[in-house]
């Protein structure tokens, strides 16, 4: 810095410099817009999809959110935050006295229960699962990888009616229990929690299962044999070397599993037979059958906080751990 | 058992391969890594295992750790069985090639991870881990994390990470091929440094004579899967028992002789020159039998050309090296050899290439190989 200033001449400037700079100024001006200009237009498509898939119907839940309901769906233009405060409180019919709102509560509960048993057992299920793919042979793993994949390629919907025909009272494995005489009358496995759980740990599964892998593969077994070595055992290995190497992968899976298991309405509907609400079912009944959009718009944008909430006490959380 | 210098060994050897064979693979396609080896390792040694790659070496060191199990012999730590036990259960820790410190941890958490794998108590890790940091000199790194050090610091914790447990054999995977030159001659000393400190059994692996020369107190030549040759650098270096153990180990050159007398385990044989040498000869060489002589380059004084040379020839090429210098010399007799002379009073100035020379050899410097 010192250097500089020593070698900048500090007597004035002859004009013609001063002119010549000023020309140069303009050029460079010129070319950074065409720049601002150019990155604009690249960033576009991304922009409209956001914008207009994104952020845009976000805006007008939002908007949704503070108005009155129609009488037959749809809103009507009239400032009210009541279904803000029906998130939480119940309005009394006739004394407008505020209570708790029980019920809601519950729902809210059972949701984030779920979706955390969700999230634990897949993460069960899918670490063994994940790591028995990433120690298979190079050429396997994709073969495996692929049939992790298979599910998504059909509709989920129809996956889960299927899963529906197996479970039921009528369905193919009550049949078979009875022919084999396991069982004189058929299990009732559907529409309780435990058909509820199956399903979406069947349908969020393969999420759990790719970043773990992805986690997985890149590990270093070169550590794993260190783990040994330094009298560690098969478990030690496990929880003091693996686990915190796969972290990253153990995070993104867990994510990738909670956030689609808290805000389901599908598996809950066909599978809980809707007696077992969760959040996903609350929202489309307020949309639904209960023509109250404000209120499916502002039960929305709370999951979404919820949601939001957890991850960014996750990220300050682990940041503040890498800082320690 | 004897050691070097014909000392005997006193109480169980530290290690101990009895035909240990170590196959991959099944059918056709199995690869011998390990056929049918012994070796007596004992205490306090540092025993080298010296071998191109693919020689066994590596697959020798990991059958000691337990991380592959043998497929025949046994394998016994201080006179206890060992090959069937997991690496965990085993009183030996491994310095590995690419040193795998846990990213995860610090440095001191690496140190004592060991001990903490033990269940020792706190205080006494800590108290490890301060020792351990001291005797590799690395106490102000204490909370370092992995990344956040050099490969040679890297390198330093890996050894202090294996010797905290205080194993009763430290096993080396090539633990210096990754540093550069300078950094690897200050850790060759280093070396040699913690093991006369910490008492404990060393086996190193390496695929570089010279570093398995200046550290060990006895060498293991490997090749393909056996074992050729045990002894003490300098019995491997000036009495190489064949041409592959010869040729490995420094510069060597090879010059085929007949045998003409032989009286017992004593004999004579002729140079190609036709110059005729006494020699004691080996059991498998008859009277009018080829050997192969080894020879080393600094062997070999150059003099002028007259009756009593063993050889003859011409400087094909005079290569200086600034501590000495080489001289490329084409035989008479066919052939050629290297000759290193040191740089003292300036040979390489009286010599041309072109020039006549005779070569002069002592017969102790003239090693019988086995072939």
């Amino acid at each position: 810095m010192a250097t500089e200033t020593a070698d900048t001449p500090s007597a004035p400037q002859p004009v013609s410099t001063a002119s010549a700079v000023s020309s140069a100024a303009a050029a460079s001006d010129a070319i950074e817009r065409r720049a601002v200009v150019k990155r604009w237009l690249l960033s576009a498509p991304a922009l409209v999809v956001i914008i207009g898939c994104g952020l845009m119907p976000l805006l007008i839940i939002f908007a949704y959110s503070w108005t009155k309901p129609a009488e037959y769906a749809g809103v009507i233009w009239h400032f009210q935050p009541d279904a803000w405060i029906n998130v939480l409180f119940q309005e009394d019919l006739f004394s407008d006295a505020l209570s708790p709102n029980w019920a809601y509560y519950s729902i809210y509960l059972r949701s984030i229960l779920i979706a955390l048993q969700t999230t634990m057992l897949a993460l069960i299920i899918g670490f063994p699962t994940a790591y028995f793919i990433a120690t298979r042979e190079e050429r396997s793993r994709n073969a495996w990888l692929f049939l992790i994949t298979i599910p998504f390629w059909s509709n989920l919907l129809i996956r889960i009616y299927a899963i529906m025909m197996i479970i039921r009272d009528e369905g193919y494995l009550n049949h078979a229990l009875l022919a084999i005489g396991a069982i004189d009358q058929p299990l009732p496995i559907i529409f309780t929690n435990y058909a509820l759980s199956y399903g979406l740990i069947y349908a969020y599964l393969p999420l759990m299962v790719l970043p773990l892998y992805a986690s997985l593969e890149k590990l270093d077994f070169r550590l794993v044999e260190a783990g040994y070595d330094l009298y560690a055992s098969r478990f030690k290995v496990l929880w003091h070397v693996i686990i915190p190497l796969v972290k990253p992968g153990i995070v993104a899976g867990s994510i990738l599993v909670f956030i689609p298991a808290i805000g389901d309405y599908i598996i809950a509907q066909i599978l809980g037979g809707g007696k077992r609400m969760m959040l996903g079912n609350l929202i489309a009944q307020q949309f639904g059958t209960a023509r109250n959009w404000p209120q499916g718009s502002a039960l929305a944008l709370t999951l979404m906080a919820v949601v939001m909430l957890a991850l960014v006490f996750y990220a300050t959380k682990s940041q503040r751990k890498r800082a320690a | 058992m004897r050691l070097q210098d014909g000392a005997e060994l006193t109480g169980l050897p530290a290690v101990e391969a009895k035909n240990v064979t170590k196959t991959f693979g099944a059918g056709p396609d199995a690869v011998v890594a390990l056929d049918n080896v012994s070796v007596t390792i004992g205490q306090n040694e540092f025993f080298t295992l010296l071998g191109p790659s693919g020689c066994g070496k590596t697959t020798l060191l990991r059958l000691t750790a337990g991380f592959e199990m043998p497929t025949a012999g046994s394998i016994l730590l201080e006179g206890h069985e060992v090959a069937h036990l997991p690496p965990f259960k085993r009183p030996v820790n491994t310095v590995f090639q690419s040193y795998a410190l846990f990213p995860h941890l610090t440095v001191a958490q690496n140190i004592g991870f060991g001990l903490k794998m033990l269940g020792r108590k706190r205080k006494v890790i800590d108290e490890a881990v301060t020792e351990m940091l001291k005797l590799v000199r690395m106490e102000p790194m204490r909370n370092r994390k992995v990344h956040q050090l050099s490969g040679g610091q890297q390198q330093r914790v890996a050894l202090a990470r294996a010797l905290a447990p205080q194993p009763k054999v430290l096993l080396l995977d090539e633990p210096l091929s990754a540093l550069d030159l300078k950094l690897r001659k200050e850790m060759q000393i280093e070396l040699k440094r913690l093991q006369h400190e910490t008492g404990i059994t060393f086996i190193f692996v390496t695929h570089d004579q010279e570093e398995a020369l200046t550290m060990s107190d006895r060498v293991a030549v490997m090749s393909r899967g056996k074992i050729l040759q045990i002894g003490t650098p300098t019995e491997i270096y000036e009495h190489p028992v064949d041409r592959f153990v010869a040729d490995f180990i420094g510069e060597t050159n090879f010059i085929e002789a007949e045998v003409t007398q032989r009286i017992g385990n004593k004999g004579e044989i002729r140079l190609p020159s036709g110059i005729e040498v006494p020699r004691e000869l080996g059991q498998h060489v008859a009277v009018g039998g080829k050997v192969t002589l080894a020879i080393r380059p600094e062997r070999i004084d150059l003099v002028r050309p007259g009756a009593d040379c063993h050889l003859a020839g011409k400087v094909e090429n005079i290569v200086y090296f600034g501590t000495d210098t080489h001289f490329h010399i084409d035989l008479d007799s066919g052939g050629d050899v290297t000759v290193r002379v040191q740089n003292r009073r300036g040979h390489q100035d009286v010599l041309k290439m072109g020039d006549a020379v005779g070569l002069r050899i002592a017969p102790e410097a003239m090693q019988v190989l086995k072939d």
